[in-house]
C-alpha cells in the first residue's frame, strides 16, 4: 500500500516487519527518528521485542552480538561517530559470523563536528566484513533491511549488514513508499533460526583466542563469505522482485549507459539528481549515463568492469575521501577497471551536507569531458587558497 | 575445599600453577551448574581457557571484547527473556575488564537492571598484558607502568571502591570474596545467582607470577590479605553492609613482605612511612566495616 512517509517511519516500519526480537539503541542524529518509532512499537505492543536502551553505541552493538549469539533476530540503528564508537565491535560481530542487520543514517565524520550526510561513516567501516548496500530513495531503504535480513541469515553467508541511507536528504525526508503488509513479509522473510547458539543443552563457546597457526583461515573464510554474499544478494534479490515488483537482484543499477560516453558512478540519494541532470543533458546530446552502485561489500568488480565497458570516461562521485589519497568508490572502480585505458576520475563531492544540483553534476561531467577530476569539487578557493 | 569439583570448568587449561582465577572460575561454575552462560572479557582468564581450537567451558561461553562483557550480558539475557529461556547469565572479567575499561557498560548494565551476576577476579593489575597497575591496584604495589624506583614508592593511589559504585546503582546484592575462602565464594554466587537484578561479587585473586609468590602459597596470601585488614569479605543487601568476615587482625608487613610487588617497601631497610600508609588503608577498612573481633583481656 502506497503510504506518503518520512525515511525513518519506513524504514521503521519495515524494521518492525522483520520481526527483530531484540533491538539496542542509542539516540544520535539523524539516525533518532527510527529508534523513537520503534520505541513507540514496542510501547504500545504492535512490535513484540525486547528493546535494550543502551548507554553508548558501543554496548548498543555489543549487546545485539550477544542477543544474537543467544540465538535472537537484532537490530540496532546509528550513524557517523556512533558508528565509529562501534568500530571495535563491528569487526567483532562479522568475525564471530552474527547477521546483525544496522541501518546506518549516513553522516559526516568530525573534526570538524557536522551533523550533516555525506557516507563517511559506513565507508569507513569498509574493511570490517559487514555488507554494505546503499539506498537511493526511501523505498529502497525499507526494501533493503528485508533483502539485508533475508542475506545475512543465509547459512552460506552470516554475516552482519549495513543498510546504509543518506542523513537528512532521506531520513528526513517525505516520499511516497509502498509497504508491504505483515503477512507479505512474513512469506519473504521466514523466522530466525540460528545455526548455532548460547545453549546450555549444547554448550559450546564462541569467541576463541586464534594463535598465528589459526588466525588466517578465519579472516580468509570471512572474506570468502563476504564476496560469495553476491550469489545470495542475487537469488534473494530476484525472489522480493518476484513477489514484490521491485527486483533486487542486481548489485548495481545502470540508468540510460548503453551509449553513454561519459558514465558517472555514485551511491545513495545523489543518483536522483544525477539521472535528473542525465536526463537534461541527453536534450543537449551529451550522452552521459549512470553506474549506480547498490551493494559496496561486497563490490560487484564483475558487474562495473561490464557496465562500464563501452564508455570513454568515469567520473566518480565519493561523499566520503580516504584522507592522503582518493575516495573510495573511486578507488574500487580503478581496481574493477584495472588494465582499460579508460580514464577514471575523482571527485571527492557533497561532503558534511553540501548540497549538490543537477548543475554540479554537469559541471563534473564538463570536467571529465576535459580529463580534469581528482579533486575536491566546489570548494569555497577563498577559505582554502 | 569445596568437595569433588563437578568439572564444568576442564582440567588442562593453560592457567600458571596456583593461579587464583581459575581456582574462581572452578568455584563459580560449580555454584552455577551447567544452566549457565559465561560471558568473558579479554584477560588472562580468557586467554588461559579457550586457545583455538580448545576450551575449557563446558557450560555456553562467549567471549567478544575487553569492555563489553556486561553489554554483552544485557543482550543475552534480553535474549533469553523474549525466547523464554531460564539459563543464569554470569559475566566475568578481571579487574583491569571491570575497574577501568568497562566500567561504562558495567553502569549501564546496572542501571537498567538486568538479570545478571558480574564476577569481577581482582588480581589487583593488567595481568594479561604484563602486570601494568590499574584501578585496582593497592597503594604503593610496583607495577610495570607504576614501578618502584629512585623517586616512587609504586602506585600512588588506594584501590578504587568499586563494590561501593555498584551498590549505588541500586544493585540487590554485593559483595566480596577471596580464592582463599572457596566455601564462601561458592555460597556468595548461588546466593548472587538466586537474587533478582543485577548482582556484583568481586573476588580476591592472588596472583603468583603479577604479585610475585610462590604458586603453591596463592590461598596462604589471599588469607593474610584478610587478616591483614587489606581486603574485607562482606555483603551488601539492598545497600546495607549485612554481613563482614570478621579478623583478629595481623600488622600489614606479614602480608606485604610475602610479595615481590611490595619488596621496595622493606629494602634497604623497612619503610616505616610508607608501611603505615597501607596500615592506615587497613585500619580504615577495620573501622569502616567492623572487622576487627575484640579478644578478652
Amino acid at each position: 500500500m502506497m503510504e506518503f512517509m518520512e525515511g525513518s517511519h519506513a524504514v521503521a516500519h519495515s524494521v518492525k516487519h522483520c520481526r527483530p526480537e531484540v533491538i539496542a539503541a542509542y539516540p544520535i542524529t539523524p539516525q533518532t527518528h527510527i529508534v523513537e518509532a520503534l520505541a513507540e512499537m514496542v510501547a504500545n505492543c504492535h512490535l513484540d521485542a525486547e528493546y535494550i536502551t543502551v548507554e553508548s553505541e558501543f554496548s548498543a552493538l555489543s549487546a545485539c552480538l550477544g542477543a544474537s549469539a543467544a540465538g535472537s533476530r537484532v537490530y540496532s540503528a546509528t550513524t557517523s561517530q556512533g558508528l565509529a564508537l562501534m568500530f571495535e565491535v563491528c569487526f567483532n560481530c562479522a568475525g564471530m559470523r552474527m547477521p546483525v542487520v544496522m541501518s546506518i543514517v549516513n553522516r559526516a565524520l568530525g573534526a570538524p563536528l557536522s551533523i550533516w550526510n555525506d557516507q563517511q561513516d559506513s565507508i569507513s567501516l569498509r574493511d570490517s566484513g559487514w555488507l554494505q548496500f546503499y539506498a537511493e530513495d526511501n523505498q529502497e531503504a525499507a526494501d533493503l533491511h528485508y533483502l539485508a535480513y533475508k542475506v545475512a541469515e543465509d547459512r552460506n553467508v552470516l554475516l552482519p549488514a549495513f543498510v546504509c541511507f543518506d542523513g537528512f536528504i532521506l531520513s528526513h525526508t517525505y516520499e511516497p513508499v509502498d509497504m508491504l503488509t505483515q503477512e507479505q513479509v512474513d512469506s519473504y522473510l521466514p523466522k530466525y533460526t540460528p545455526v548455532q547458539r548460547l545453549d546450555s543443552a549444547d554448550p559450546i563457546s564462541f569467541g576463541l583466542f586464534a594463535s598465528p597457526e589459526y588466525y588466517m583461515e578465519f579472516r580468509y573464510q570471512i572474506d570468502q563469505a563476504v564476496k560469495g554474499a553476491a550469489k545470495t544478494i542475487a537469488s534473494a534479490g530476484r525472489e522480493f522482485g518476484e513477489m514484490f515488483g521491485r527486483d533486487y537482484g542486481d548489485l548495481v543499477e545502470s540508468y540510460r549507459l548503453e551509449d553513454a560516453d561519459c558514465a558517472i558512478v555514485a551511491m545513495g540519494s545523489i543518483c536522483g539528481t544525477v539521472k535528473d541532470a542525465i536526463d537534461e543533458m541527453r536534450k543537449d546530446n551529451k550522452k552521459v549515463g549512470l553506474l549506480r552502485l547498490r551493494s559496496f561489500r561486497p563490490f560487484p568488480h564483475k558487474e562495473v568492469r561490464a557496465a562500464l565497458s563501452g564508455v570513454n570516461c568515469v567520473a566518480v562521485l565519493d561523499k566520503n575521501v580516504s584522507l592522503g589519497t582518493k575516495g573510495a568508490v573511486a578507488l574500487e572502480v580503478r581496481d574493477a577497471l584495472y588494465g582499460q585505458q579508460v580514464p577514471v576520475l575523482d571527485y571527492i563531492i557533497a561532503l558534511g551536507g553540501r548540497d549538490v544540483r543537477k548543475k554540479d553534476i554537469r559541471a563534473v561531467v564538463d570536467m571529465a569531458g576535459q580529463g580534469k577530476g581528482d579533486l575536491f569539487y566546489g570548494l569555497r578557493q577563498e577559505l582554502v587558497s | 575445599m569445596t568437595g569433588e569439583s563437578c568439572g564444568l570448568f576442564e582440567y588442562g587449561h593453560r592457567a600458571c600453577g596456583g593461579c587464583a582465577a581459575a581456582m574462581a572460575a572452578r568455584t563459580i561454575l560449580d555454584a552455577a551448574g551447567k544452566d549457565t552462560i559465561i560471558v568473558s572479557a579479554t584477560g588472562c582468564m580468557e586467554v588461559f581457557s579457550t586457545p583455538y581450537p580448545d576450551t575449557a567451558w563446558k557450560v555456553p561461553w562467549i567471549h567478544s571484547l575487553f569492555e563489553n562483557n556486561s553489554a554483552v550480558a544485557s543482550g543475552i539475557v534480553a535474549s533469553l527473556k523474549k525466547q523464554g529461556r531460564k539459563e543464569k547469565v554470569i559475566a566475568l572479567g578481571g579487574d583491569g575488564a571491570t575497574f577501568d575499561i568497562g566500567i561504562l557498560c558495567l553502569s549501564g548494565a546496572f542501571e537498567r537492571g538486568h538479570d545478571f551476576v558480574y564476577i569481577c577476579y581482582d588480581n589487583e593489575a593488567y595481568m594479561n598484558t604484563g602486570i601494568q597497575r590499574s584501578g585496582a591496584t593497592p597503594y604503593d604495589a610496583s607495577t610495570t607502568t607504576s614501578p618502584a624506583g629512585k623517586c616512587s614508592m609504586g602506585n600512588r593511589r588506594p584501590k578504587k571502591d568499586l563494590p561501593m559504585i555498584l551498590a549505588a546503582h541500586g544493585a540487590p546484592y554485593v559483595a566480596t570474596a577471596s580464592v582463599a575462602y572457596l566455601p564462601d565464594l561458592k555460597k556468595k554466587v548461588e546466593k548472587a545467582l538466586a537474587t533478582e537484578g543485577p548482582c556484583y561479587l568481586q573476588v580476591h585473586a592472588p596472583c603468583c607470577t603479577g604479585w610475585g609468590f610462590e604458586g603453591e602459597k596463592t590461598m596462604a596470601i589471599g588469607k593474610l590479605a584478610i587478616e591483614t585488614g587489606l581486603w574485607v569479605n562482606y555483603e551488601m543487601e539492598d545497600g546495607k553492609v549485612t554481613r563482614v568476615k570478621k579478623v583478629v587482625r595481623k600488622p600489614v608487613e606479614v602480608y606485604l613482605k610475602e610479595q615481590r610487588r611490595f619488596r621496595h617497601l622493606f629494602k634497604p631497610k623497612p619503610n616505616e612511612t610508607e608501611i603505615a600508609k597501607i596500615q592506615a588503608v587497613a585500619d580504615r577498612n577495620a573501622e569502616r566495616f567492623g572487622i576487627d573481633i575484640k579478644l578478652k583481656k
